[in-house]
């Protein structure tokens, strides 16, 4: 039926995408069949509204939204695809909720090549069916040429919240224990790593992932976890400043068991970053009450995405709010908030 | 990470802190002056204070390349880009640093201005090759350390036959800076401060040797150490200079060996000779007029040198009232004497120049230490709570 719709398919290979693909007409409905649909698949995508159209059960729903804008779009382990995917998945899963629906909306600046247009809406598909959520709507819109930078995708996701579980980030407590689900600075890097002007050669991957799954054994094995909330701009310390500034307590980690991979460590050193202000997209925070921490941490160690978590530090009563390490060394700093972008040191 | 690790080991840095405070009088105190922000950025980084005895201070240095710029070159800097329609290049950490009238190398960018951070001289030539019809000026900062690399870049510029590639030259020399703070009335007549001994830089040492600091440990009676950047490295200096201190002894000893040798990189010595020679005099934010303390570009290379092709006039701009950046730079005050620290002058908003690299005094006090200071009440240190327990 598609072709006798449009009798000469998209030309995915040396094809561009136009003004007129965002225009509203046949050429936008094309691009809309032979791409998006194509790859998202689903009943209530195929409902064709403007709307999807879904039951809901009796509780509590959460929502969430992300906008994308990540350069490059491609990196190594990931691209902006599954990137949004799994930031707006695990945005949602971060409440406890079970993830079910997404949204996502376009914004392609006109000329970029229609084959990787279709790569990062493979890209995207693939990520939701893996983190079991449907892409239910969308949007498209091309902004002249200049005007973007290849591709932009902000999605919306919407999830169901199980009974007995209120996790927040304003409940942590004098004597939680904090464990982070893996390596910290991964995603950063592996960017860093791949920017124009930048690059140098590292193994690091983005460890860009939906943790949603991660997180229903969690809940499922401790209901009562005080917060969850995944490190991503800014790292561990600005998320972990955040927490404690909303719960109004304090913080004191361990240098020593903060997970951060060599080749991680030796490109911030290289670059003098810190890894506890570099970006994740694959990994979480946990705080829970102190009975709690080794069953959780089985359970995140037993899990394909917390292979390496750990326990690194405790919540603290502390009226600033200071998050404080223990450094390797033996002394103590504070973890600040990250002030500004992490600018290069010059010597 | 070999070859870091070993220099941030734990274990060794307590044994060192024994050894540190069992050989340091308990009568007197040693007031050390790091000279370089790298060695204040350790120092807050991993604590480095903490394991020291009571008697034993760090006084922050003027080490700090962006720190000690004034605020006439970066209103310079931003006219350059601004009024020449040019790409300005220049290292992260100066993007932020306050100009006049409220701007900033970040905020020219945001209005429009062509301003992009490299990581190495090589990307300015870059661009310079790239965009042939742009006029691309590498806004060149920083002390003996970084000046080699711009060396190269201007006799690569050369040799390419660039036309459209120039320096805005902000090198500076250090020796003549630690002679200064040591000449200054504070230091010398009043009294106000003591600097007892210094950690002598260690990247820069790497390039000029150790041999440059000999006239003025003599002359000065001060004894120098030169000190690596790790912080194993600062407590060894330390407990170098405590032994100096306590057997009256002024001389210019090593730490850094695995780096450093008496004369320094003779190539690169002679690469800087070749393409630059001493300004006169140059203002550093802090210190004032400091004679014949920063570089500017021979004449045989004056094709590369935007403050002959474009104009710079010289530009005379004050701090914000009520900074202290001055005198903290030459350790007169502390970052907590200031009252617009952690006021109106925060990493995110800075005032003055010491709160904007991470190896300014402010922004390390900031950022690492604040908890400690007596007026923040409620901050509890992890190392007392372990001993209580």
């Amino acid at each position: 039926m598609a072709a006798k719709r449009f009798p000469m398919k998209l030309n995915l290979k040396n094809g561009q995408v136009e003004m007129i693909h965002g225009s509203g007409g046949r050429a936008m409905a094309q691009l809309i069949e032979e791409v998006f649909v194509k790859h998202f698949s689903n009943e209530l995508l195929e409902q064709g509204n403007d709307q999807a159209l879904f039951a809901v059960d009796a509780g509590r729903m959460v929502m969430s939204c992300d906008g994308h804008v990540i350069s490059p779009l491609f990196f190594p382990g990931g691209d902006i695809g599954s990137l949004s995917v799994h930031g707006t998945v695990n945005d949602v899963a971060m409440s406890g909720a079970k993830a079910l629906y997404l949204s996502a909306s376009f914004i392609i600046e006109e000329g970029y090549p229609l084959s990787d247009l279709n790569r990062i809406v493979e890209s995207m598909a693939a990520a939701a069916k893996k983190a079991d959520v449907m892409v239910v709507t969308g949007d498209t819109k091309v902004v002249e040429r200049g005007k973007g930078d290849g591709v932009f995708i902000t999605t919306t996701g919407v999830g169901v919240v199980p009974e007995g579980v209120h996790i927040s980030g304003d409940k942590a407590q004098a004597g939680d224990v904090i464990l982070v689900s893996g390596s910290m600075g991964d995603h950063g890097v592996a960017i860093m790593s791949s920017r124009e002007g930048l690059e140098f050669e590292t193994e690091i991957l983005s460890d860009s992932a939906a943790l949603n799954g991660l997180i229903t054994e969690m809940v499922e094995a401790v209901p009562d976890i005080h917060c969850l909330r995944d490190p991503t701009r800014g790292g561990l310390a600005t998320t972990l400043n955040e927490i404690a500034q909303q719960s109004n307590v304090g913080m004191q980690l361990i240098e020593d068991d903060v997970p951060v991979h060599e080749d991680v460590k030796a490109a911030c050193e290289l670059l003098g970053l810190d890894p506890m202000y570099v970006a994740n997209e694959g990994k979480l925070i946990c705080i829970c009450a102190p009975e709690h921490a080794d069953t959780l941490l089985k359970v995140m160690q037993n899990h394909e995405y917390g292979k390496n978590a750990a326990i690194i530090g405790n919540v603290v009563e502390d009226e600033h709010g200071f998050v404080q390490m223990e450094t390797t060394f033996g002394g103590s700093r504070i973890v600040d908030w990250l002030a500004g972008e992490q600018l290069p040191r010059i010597c | 990470m070999k070859y870091v690790d070993e220099f941030r080991d734990g274990k060794l840095a307590r044994k060192l802190a024994k050894v540190i405070a069992r050989e340091a009088d308990d009568n007197r105190t040693y007031n050390l002056m790091e000279f370089c922000g790298g060695h204040t950025h350790a120092i807050f980084r991993y604590g480095v204070q903490d394991l020291m005895p009571e008697n034993v201070k760090f006084v922050h240095g003027p080490g700090c390349p962006v720190c000690v710029l004034p605020i006439g070159r970066i209103d310079n800097a931003i006219a350059l880009v601004e009024e020449n329609d040019a790409i300005l290049c220049t290292y992260g950490d100066m993007m932020r640093v306050p100009a006049s009238g409220r701007k900033s190398l970040l905020k020219a960018k945001a209005a429009g201005a062509d301003v992009r951070m490299v990581y190495s001289t090589q990307d300015a030539l870059k661009l310079a090759r790239e965009f042939p019809d742009k006029e691309v000026i590498f806004f060149a900062i920083g002390f003996e350390t970084t000046t080699p690399p711009t060396a190269v870049a201007i006799k690569q510029a050369q040799a390419q036959g660039l036309k459209n590639f120039t320096v805005f030259c902000n090198h500076v020399l250090t020796p003549a800076a630690i002679q200064h703070i040591l000449q200054s009335p504070e230091v010398r007549e009043m009294g106000a401060v003591s600097i007892d001994g210094f950690l002598g830089p260690s990247h820069v040492s790497s390039v000029i040797g150790t041999e440059p600091y000999e006239f003025f440990a003599e002359e000065f009676q001060r004894p120098v150490v030169i000190a690596g950047f790790e912080p194993l490295d600062v407590m060894q200096s330390a407990l170098m200079l405590i032994r100096q201190l306590n057997e009256g002894r002024s001389e210019v000893e090593n730490e850094y060996t695995r780096v450093v040798t008496r004369e320094g990189n003779l190539k690169a010595q002679a690469l800087v000779a070749e393409v630059f020679e001493l300004r006169r005099e140059f203002e550093w934010r802090g210190l004032g007029m400091v004679p014949y303390s920063a570089l500017s570009i021979k004449e045989e290379f004056a094709e590369f040198d935007a403050e002959v092709r474009f104009s710079v006039p010289k530009i005379v701009a004050y701090d914000v009232k009520g900074c202290e950046c001055p005198s903290i730079l030459r350790g007169v005050k502390k970052p907590t004497d200031c009252k617009l620290f952690g006021t109106v002058c925060t990493p995110e908003n800075p005032m003055g120049s010491c709160m904007v690299s991470s190896e300014g005094a402010c922004a390390a006090y900031w950022s690492y230490g604040r908890f400690r200071q007596p007026d923040v009440k409620g901050g509890k240190v992890i190392k007392l709570e372990k001993e209580a327990a």
